[in-house]
């Protein structure tokens, strides 16, 4: 493969990432309706054990996800990371609490108390999918900063990327369409946790209770999800200039990349209907507890596509509005093409990973857990 | 707009990452020793198929568990800290340092995290042999974790396979497996692993020696101090050899940080190791012509042996690093003064290179693309104001290195005691033995950070090894920004690590029940 095809390449592994990142935020998801669904303690107990066997996968991908980031895309890495610092650090302080919440809460001793931990899994919950739907909202509606790589030749402020600003990150929070992307990712993350709770949890009055919610939560993300999707493909986007790599604003760019991209364009499609068709399977048809799996690969397809449209095609993926020519495009910031190419092969053991964690997963999910289960003083519960 | 990095960013934001690796460092030396432990437990289970063994490894996977999940999160903001807290680095050696990151992503975390899942709640979803594949994969996996951090950091120390690149401003990586195979690379994975090994051995020795002193879970307790013993004493040994690979490394990459070590200042041939020593408060400063030992045992020519493997070797005292003029391989050294000149030049090389190309004008791009490179190995020496910036704090290192040191040798001694006395059934019948043990745990702990403060702290101010300092490397952040995120980090981390030691002590106190049942 030569650079620009490594370059793509990257980009789509990336997007594989965040996809699978979204649908694994079925966790966070669950964690955010542990009171709304779970109204005694052991049902409490039968939620919290459901979305615990997985929280790890959730975690891994997101570091996974950060890590492949850096190796492909460094300047992404500087850039967005030491600029937006505070709604990064709001969205790792909200993985730090979680990561402790699971297994800490059950334990005597844990010095918080059981309800604190369960509190800290709530605003993971909430927080998580947020905050991380709204930093991915920016690679499309842009942020506020200026990379300079001659400022390294500067020995009293070598710094290439600056912030400009001041809020570091939390003004990506004011802007209602960043924040209608965040909301809808939470209403998915919870639908999709339904879904999975639907397949995983085997308890009459819950079952009920899961259903009910979905209705909700899947018209609240439509909502929010088809508003910010008409926006987008409305909207101004930043295009690039293949030749000299000069970026400039082009009306409808998005709907352009999406016309221009047929292939993005039937997996886009694809996704959205195999999403809408998981939820409303599971409404309409009586046992049905599939839905997580068709709901769970259309989340994967739909965001692979969302971020293919605003990486592929000669857009700038991370768009600076207050330097155009600061935007990051695939070729000005990804890593040299030896390093493409080392992680190119390391990325090609990536299905033998999926193969173990689908043995693991399955292992772990042939018996729904009950009650029963819960009751059990042997087992490993939270 | 700032025009100069404010000195305090640069410390503040050191100390959040110190912070942060301290507190992570607290863990992860006790999930490598404890996997290993506990591996082999539940091995001995599958082997003979008696339930003891079960339930042993049961406890001891129990207390993983909960060491487990404040290692990971820990563990997650260091990773990101390196592009919060560190960005202009993440653009200047992201090519190279990323690559190990994604790896340890792709091969160790998910390995980690599918086989802790059957570890934990698999025993009856799977067979005997899976669970315990599964238990060996999970600490398998912490390792490779280790290994490719590891891989990470020594490439830090000791940056080798890259090249720079004038046209992307950053090293670029040109041999992967030089980086891989570095001899620091794999010095100082193997020494961290397995002195992580002995952190998880003295804690299951002081915490089995508990319940003899309680006169609880015997046959437990034995069993547990014998199988740590030996993971104990082997590790020891393995740890005092890769120790002075790791020390015969430091001496050839890092010489600044080996006359830290040794509060070196003036250095020359046939120098002696001090074993035990005090420093001089009074000396303040590298020329003042002051001793900077106040007392001192010595052992003659073992410095010198040490680092360049014969007695009458040359070792570089700290004034000789810095007034250069010494032989090397290369030929003469030279001083810091003339080091900063060339880094300058090497940076104004780069600056002219990079105007030129806007030009479009070829024979300057040549003529300064050749002073960069010549110039390069010296580039991060550029950015250095004082000669004296370039000693890492001389106290800190000196002690965590002898502490380091001491507890390694004393490990040795602990663990060969404790074998010795459970083979000659002595173990549960001398309480002071037993205190001894029990009063030991938290020096693994001590001796591990204090590892990493010789490694780290003796290491400053590079982030990169001559080649960026760490106030290069910087983020452009408001200084009050990184001290409120350092206070938050410390009140959270501070909060957790008591609930953590809390929660162990808990399940401590409540023991395995093994005994109970120990006859099935």
């Amino acid at each position: 493969m030569d650079y620009i095809c490594l370059q793509h390449y990257w980009w789509f592994i990336i997007s594989l990432l965040a996809g699978l990142l979204v649908f694994l935020l079925f966790v966070q998801g669950g964690q955010s309706m542990l009171f709304s669904l779970g109204r005694t303690a052991l049902e409490q107990k039968m939620l919290t054990n459901s979305t615990g066997r997985k929280w790890e996968f959730t975690f891994t991908t997101l570091v996974t996800f950060g890590g492949a980031f850096f190796a492909s895309f460094p300047l992404f890495y500087s850039t967005s990371f030491g600029g937006a610092y505070w709604l990064w650090m709001m969205i790792l302080f909200s993985f730090v609490i979680q990561a402790v919440s699971y297994e800490f809460q059950s334990h005597m001793g844990n010095v918080l108390g059981k309800k604190t931990y369960q509190v800290f899994l709530i605003i993971n919950g909430i927080a998580a999918p947020i905050l991380l739907g709204v930093a991915v909202a920016t690679f499309f509606t842009g942020s506020e900063f200026i990379v300079n790589k001659d400022q390294i030749t500067n020995i009293t402020m070598p710094v290439i990327s600056s912030w400009t600003n001041p809020l570091h990150g939390l003004e990506a929070l004011g802007n209602g369409w960043n924040l209608c992307l965040g909301i809808a990712v939470f209403f998915l993350s919870r639908l999709l946790a339904l879904l999975y709770f639907i397949n995983n949890i085997d308890d009459y009055i819950l079952q009920k209770r899961f259903h009910k919610a979905l209705y909700n939560n899947t018209a609240l993300f439509l909502l929010f999800f088809l508003t910010f999707i008409v926006h987008l493909f409305w909207m101004d986007g930043f295009a690039v200039e293949p030749q000299t790599q000069v970026v400039f604003m082009q009306p409808n760019k998005y709907l352009i990349n999406l016309f221009e991209m047929p292939a993005v364009a039937a997996s886009f499609v694809i996704g959205v209907l195999l999403v809408l068709g998981g939820i409303l399977t599971s409404m309409i048809k009586h046992p049905f507890k599939h839905g997580i799996w068709f709901t769970g690969i259309g989340t994967v397809v739909t965001v692979l596509s969302l971020l293919l449209l605003a990486g592929y095609n000669n857009t700038a993926y991370y768009p600076s509005t207050s330097d155009l020519q600061s935007s990051l495009t695939l070729t000005n910031s990804s890593s040299s093409l030896f390093t493409l190419e080392t992680m190119g092969y390391v990325s090609l053991f990536i299905p033998f990973v999926l193969g173990y964690i689908f043995y693991a997963w399955r292992a772990i999910d042939l018996r729904s857990i009950s009650a029963e289960e819960m009751e059990d003083k042997n087992g490993h519960n939270y | 707009m700032i025009e100069q990095i404010d000195t305090s960013l640069i410390d503040w934001s050191r100390a959040q990452f110190a912070l942060t690796a301290m507190y992570h460092w607290l863990f992860v030396p006790l999930t490598l020793g404890l996997g290993i432990i506990m591996a082999i437990m539940e091995s001995i289970y599958v082997k003979t198929g008696n339930p003891f063994w079960k339930r042993t490894a049961l406890f001891w996977i129990k207390i993983f568990g909960i060491n487990f999940a404040i290692g990971v999160a820990t563990g997650i903001i260091l990773e990101f800290e390196f592009g919060t807290n560190w960005s202009n680095y993440s653009w200047f050696v992201g090519d190279i340092f990323g690559a190990p990151l994604a790896i340890e992503g792709i091969f160790a975390f998910f390995m980690e995290a599918t086989f802790i899942a059957i570890l934990f709640f698999g025993w009856d979803k799977v067979s005997k042999r899976t669970h315990l594949i599964a238990n060996w994969l999970t600490g398998i996996g912490a390792t490779l974790s280790a290994l490719w951090i590891l891989i990470a950091n020594a490439w830090m120390q000791y940056p080798v396979g890259m090249a720079f690149n004038p046209d992307t401003v950053r090293n670029e990586m040109v041999d992967f497996w030089a980086i891989v195979l570095s001899p620091v690379a794999i010095n100082k994975f193997f020494h961290t692993v397995v002195s992580s090994w002995i952190v998880g051995a003295v804690f299951v020795v002081g915490v089995s020696a508990w319940f003899l002193l309680k006169k609880r879970e015997k046959e437990f307790a034995l069993a547990s101090i014998k199988i740590a013993s030996i993971v104990g004493l082997v590790a020891s040994i393995l740890t005092l050899w890769t120790g002075d690979g790791s020390a015969y490394q430091v001496a050839q990459k890092q010489p600044m940080k080996l006359a830290a070590m040794e509060a070196l200042y003036e250095g020359g041939t046939n120098i002696d190791l001090i074993a035990i020593g005090i420093l001089n408060s009074e000396k303040k400063s590298h020329n003042d012509n002051i001793d900077p030992h106040l007392w001192a045992i010595k052992i003659p020519e073992f410095l010198s042996i040490l680092a360049e493997r014969k007695a009458d070797g040359y070792v570089a005292g700290i004034n000789n690093l810095i007034e250069g003029g010494y032989p090397t391989e290369e030929g003469t050294a030279l001083s810091v003064e003339e080091k900063i000149a060339k880094g300058k030049l090497a940076i104004s090389a780069l600056a002219r290179y990079r105007i030129a190309k806007k030009e479009s004008n070829q024979a300057e791009q040549t003529i300064q693309r050749t002073i960069l490179e010549t110039n390069f190995p010296y580039f991060g020496y550029g950015y250095i104001k004082d000669p004296a910036d370039l000693i890492p704090n001389v106290a800190l290192v000196f002690y965590s290195f002898r502490i380091m040191v001491a507890l390694g040798v004393y490990f040795i001694f602990l663990f060969a005691f404790a074998l010795w006395a459970g083979k000659k059934n002595k173990l549960d019948t001398n309480r002071w033995i037993l205190k001894v043990f029990v009063a030991s745990t938290p020096l693994g702990y001590i001796a591990s950070q204090a590892g990493w403060v010789v490694a780290e702290v003796g290491r400053q101010p590079w982030s990169i090894q001559d080649i960026l300092p760490t106030s290069a490397g910087v983020s452009r952040l408001n200084t009050g920004s990184v001290q409120l995120t350092f206070f938050l980090f410390l009140i959270l981390f501070t909060i957790l690590f008591i609930a953590e030691v809390s929660i162990m002590l808990k399940e401590i106190k409540k023991g395995p029940g093994v005994s109970n049942h120990s006859s099935n």
